[in-house]
């Protein structure tokens, strides 16, 4: 690893040059010649009867050049797909319904789009259309939707839409054995994944009659989704994905595509559309809210004999990734530990709610913020040091996942980054102000990296070393932000021995570059990495045999960097790179290579008791903070933040540490402020201004630890990272709120309001 | 709406457009003047994407009113390099890996480029504190305080605070 020249660097990112000047094209940075606005008219009510809807007003205003309604599409009910190779069952397929007919589910649901000659005019024409709504009881609550002779919020007799289920030992005997049972409910609100960029996109027809979408997405797979709607055959439809202004899992689903490509079907003409904040956060998906009874035993000593828990979700009114968010959710229900007797049963259930999806940590984080709680509370009343509990109880290499059984090959960075991150957080802070209370809090979690293995995951790259010693790459890997792209660089810029500045990579395109799956579920460092370096590696074979001919010494001698291939043992010996290429390319030795990388492969487990392997890998971590609690106003500052991961090897380590501040903030949100708050199924909070993130006053200087075990199978033995890194840090906020002042806060956020009425409700 | 004549000058240059007495200055800037490094991100100022510089103050390009710009001086993202040179903030996020997604950068540099010309000497808690309308939902701001304070006078560089 020594020789390592770019890889393991901290550089600048590719993509971040254009950032900084503000040169670069978002999704709705992009317009074309006779360009028409699109709008969506969403629904007014969360649950009603549609009983007609009249758009002649709208049709005739001047201007307006397409309004459609759920007749007019193709076909307006398909099945959510996520790109996915392998055929995964019913379970996890869910209605996708473009536009609502006859009945609406959610407040937000779109109900007709317009397509008109300017912005203006979309916006006032929009409201030109007059629906005639029937309201209907509906249902808000998934407990109460669970329930025989709950009202249905779809067309199905039931509301319940997947369960999950996990068992090993025996449970009865497991709680016998307990010297010491802890049962508790705990609850996680819905989050808001809140990038900055809403979503927007804009559509064309080609002069192939291929319908392009320029547009933001995790999963430019959608193409054949959208193709599908349309009833077009698939290489009918393009997206050129553009770098996303966030994502967090919120641009997983299809946001505004199938929208832009009716609008553009129906007219001939480019349509753009973008959301307003208010519709990104009123009619796109939201983070699960889980309501969680958990039930742990464990002896005297701390040894935990037995967790049962039950883990109840909202999925709102359609079901997108419900299933497999909830899956991730049972897996991850019993924790980075070894318990020998387990039982867990998770429900999704549709309400009339906004629906839910994919957001960062897709399932981890509320379970973790549930079993961390309860730790905590179990070394309280045992008198153990909070890493005490954690060493005695975790997981080690060699050993199995209490839920699943499979069983740890790779590294197990436990109880490593628990004592490395509880040991950086150092002495308590010494405070003057009598009405501020210190406390400390830990937590540990674990995290797979790659997509669940029943969906035969894979990514393919495509490399080509130019004449002039520069390099194309084609990847359709999508980028949100986390840096996606320019790891594909420096993974090829390190097998080839160029510098970073003579590559250029195409992405995110459907038609041109070679799918490399979705930015989802942390895998695109593992897999796209891997296809990359599968192709680079191709290509540097075939440079080291022509040279090796061309130098008289085997190619075992040989390596290439610094643009030479150059002989291990005497370095001063070496060919320049571009005469490697002059005589390959004379020779007719390829010096392109499309590569795919496979993951590993399982069936379809069995849902009501999963076992075995589920997922490639785990990354593991733990998160340390120090808060201070204003017993007068319930307001929590936290003072210190650290952040320790396996992350395996981190290819660009700024990057990294990126992703695991960034992630510790987006988690502190979720913790301490973030909540969107859905009444009767109306959002309370459609902006900023109710729906409140972290600032750059609210958040510590996050101290991130990077523990490099090389264990991890991706390129160079590097794990994953962007959603492990959000998934531990509530509960270790919760922990260091009941350190400071004993009050255990059971439901997120912990909002002033609900720790100085806890507070007050323990004084009286 | 009667369009009516404003001049200003934009990143350096004057301009003379014709607005309506409506146009919000980040509709002006983004769609008939094609600079998009400007970004939408909330419309009612609350997020601070759309931040530009107005006779060098920060202001929210989406509660502006274009026609209250009238002889005044505009700059954009777009306006802060020297050609090929870039400005020391933007050299600083690039270093300090303070670029993620990007959205948040524009506003984020050009609102730390007021506050450096206003408090050179600005400490940690004071570039926190003015930074506050400026979201950010990737980095966690870690790395943007980072690189704000490399860019900093040099008398204050090294202390924390």
């Amino acid at each position: 690893m020594s020789q390592l020249k770019i890889i393991g660097k901290p550089i600048s990112r590719d993509d971040a040059w254009a950032k900084a000047k503000g040169e670069l094209k978002y999704a709705d940075d992009f317009s074309l010649p006779g360009m028409l606005y699109g709008k969506v008219l969403h629904s007014k009510y969360p649950a009603a009867k549609i009983i007609s809807i009249n758009t002649e007003k709208a049709k005739q205003f001047s201007g307006v050049r397409a309004v459609l309604t759920a007749g007019d599409v193709p076909h307006n009910e398909t099945v959510t797909r996520f790109g996915q190779s392998s055929e995964v069952g019913k379970g996890f397929e869910g209605l996708y319904r473009v536009l609502a007919d006859k009945k609406v589910r959610f407040m937000g649901e779109a109900i007709a789009l317009l397509a008109a000659d300017t912005e203006e005019i979309a916006e006032e024409a929009i409201n030109l259309i007059e629906v005639e709504y029937e309201p209907l009881p509906g249902v808000f609550d998934p407990v109460e939707a669970m329930q025989p002779g709950a009202y249905l919020v779809g067309e199905v007799d039931s509301n319940i839409i997947a369960q999950f289920g996990c068992a090993q030992g025996d449970i009865e005997r497991g709680f016998k054995e307990a010297d010491i049972i802890i049962e508790d409910t705990y609850k996680v609100p819905f989050v808001d994944h809140a990038y900055l960029e809403t979503e927007s996109g804009i559509a064309w027809i080609d002069e192939n009659s291929v319908i392009n979408i320029r547009v933001g997405s995790q999963v430019i797979e959608h193409f054949r989704d959208v193709a599908d709607v349309l009833g077009l055959p698939h290489n009918r439809v393009r997206y050129r994905g553009t770098m996303m202004g966030g994502g967090f899992g919120g641009k997983e689903d299809i946001t505004v595509e199938t929208y832009l490509a009716l609008l553009t079907w129906k007219t001939k003409k480019p349509v753009r559309l973008v959301y307003s904040r208010e519709e990104s956060i009123l009619c796109h998906s939201k983070r699960h809210p889980f309501i969680m009874h958990y039930k742990v035993g464990a002896k005297k000593d701390g040894k935990l004999v037995a967790l049962e828990a039950e883990l109840i979700s909202d999925a709102g009114a359609y079901p997108y990734l419900s299933p497999w968010v909830n899956l991730y959710a049972t897996v991850n229900a019993a924790g980075p530990y070894c318990i020998p007797h387990i039982k867990v049963n998770t429900y999704c259930v549709l309400t009339n709610n906004t629906f839910t999806s994919a957001n960062r940590g897709f399932g981890a984080p509320q379970p973790n913020m549930a079993y961390e709680s309860i730790m905590d509370e179990l070394a309280h009343q045992l008198s153990i040091n909070p890493l005490e509990i954690r060493r005695i109880n975790c997981l080690t290499t060699g050993k199995a996942l209490s839920t699943t059984g499979q069983t740890f090959k790779t590294y197990v960075a436990l109880p490593e980054v628990a004592e490395k991150a509880w040991e950086a957080l150092g002495n308590p802070t010494r405070i003057k102000d009598k009405y501020k209370k210190v406390g400390q809090g830990l937590a540990i979690g674990l995290m797979s990296y790659g997509r669940m293995t029943f969906l035969h995951d894979s990514s393919r790259c495509y490399v080509r070393l130019e004449s002039d010693g520069s390099i194309l790459i084609r990847s359709g890997i999508p980028d949100l932000g986390g840096g996606q792209v320019s790891i594909l660089c420096q993974i090829v810029a390190e097998e080839l021995g160029v510098p970073m500045s003579k590559i250029n990579i195409y992405y995110s395109d459907t038609a041109l570059t070679p799918l490399a799956g979705t930015t989802t579920a942390t895998r695109q460092t593992y897999m796209s990495g891997n296809a990359a370096l599968k192709a680079a590696r191709e290509i540097k074979k075939r440079l080291i045999y022509k040279a090796a001919q061309m130098m008289n010494v085997h190619t075992d001698n040989l390596d290439i960097g610094e643009e030479k291939i150059i002989v291990k043992y005497k370095p001063s010996q070496y060919l320049p790179l571009i005469e490697a290429i002059k005589a390959c390319n004379a020779d007719g030795i390829e010096l392109f290579c499309e590569a795919q990388f496979n993951g590993p492969f399982t069936m379809t487990p069995d849902l009501s008791n999963i076992r075995g392997m589920i997922f490639p890998d785990f990354t593991f971590g733990a998160q340390a903070v120090e808060i201070a609690v204003d017993i007068e106003t319930g307001e929590v500052e936290v003072l210190k933040l650290v952040t320790c991961y396996d992350v395996g090897k981190a290819i660009n380590p700024l990057s990294v540490e990126g992703q695991m501040e960034g992630g510790s903030i987006y988690g502190l949100g979720y913790a301490l402020m973030e909540e969107v708050i859905i009444k009767d199924g109306v959002t309370l909070t459609p902006s900023f201004s109710e729906y409140i993130i972290p600032t750059s006053a609210d958040v510590p200087e996050a101290k991130a630890i990077l523990v490099e075990s090389g264990g991890g199978l991706g390129p160079y033995g590097a794990k994953g990272i962007g959603e492990p890194a959000c998934s531990i840090i509530a509960p270790a906020i919760l922990n260091a709120i009941y350190n400071a002042v004993g009050v255990r806060i059971k439901s997120l956020p912990a909002t002033p309001e609900k720790i100085i009425r806890t507070l007050k409700g323990q004084f009286n | 709406m009667k369009k009516m004549e404003i001049e200003f000058i934009l990143n350096g240059k004057k301009r003379k457009i014709e607005v309506k007495p409506n146009d919000l200055l980040i509709n002006i800037i983004r769609e008939d003047l094609y600079l998009t490094g400007t970004k939408y991100g909330c419309g009612l100022g609350e997020c601070g994407v759309c931040t530009v510089l107005l006779n060098g103050e920060p202001v929210l390009s989406c509660l502006t009113l274009a026609i209250t710009v009238d002889g005044k001086e505009i700059t954009t993202i777009e306006g802060l390099a020297q050609g090929d040179e870039l400005h020391p903030l933007q050299k600083a996020f690039l270093k300090n890996g303070a670029v993620q997604c990007g959205f948040c950068t524009p506003g984020m540099i050009l609102t730390a480029t007021a506050l450096l010309r206003e408090n050179p000497d600005a400490t940690e808690d004071e570039i926190r504190n003015y930074m506050r309308g400026n979201l950010c939902r990737c980095t966690g701001y870690v790395q943007i305080i980072k690189a704000i304070k490399e860019c900093t006078s040099i008398k204050n560089k090294g202390l924390t605070n």
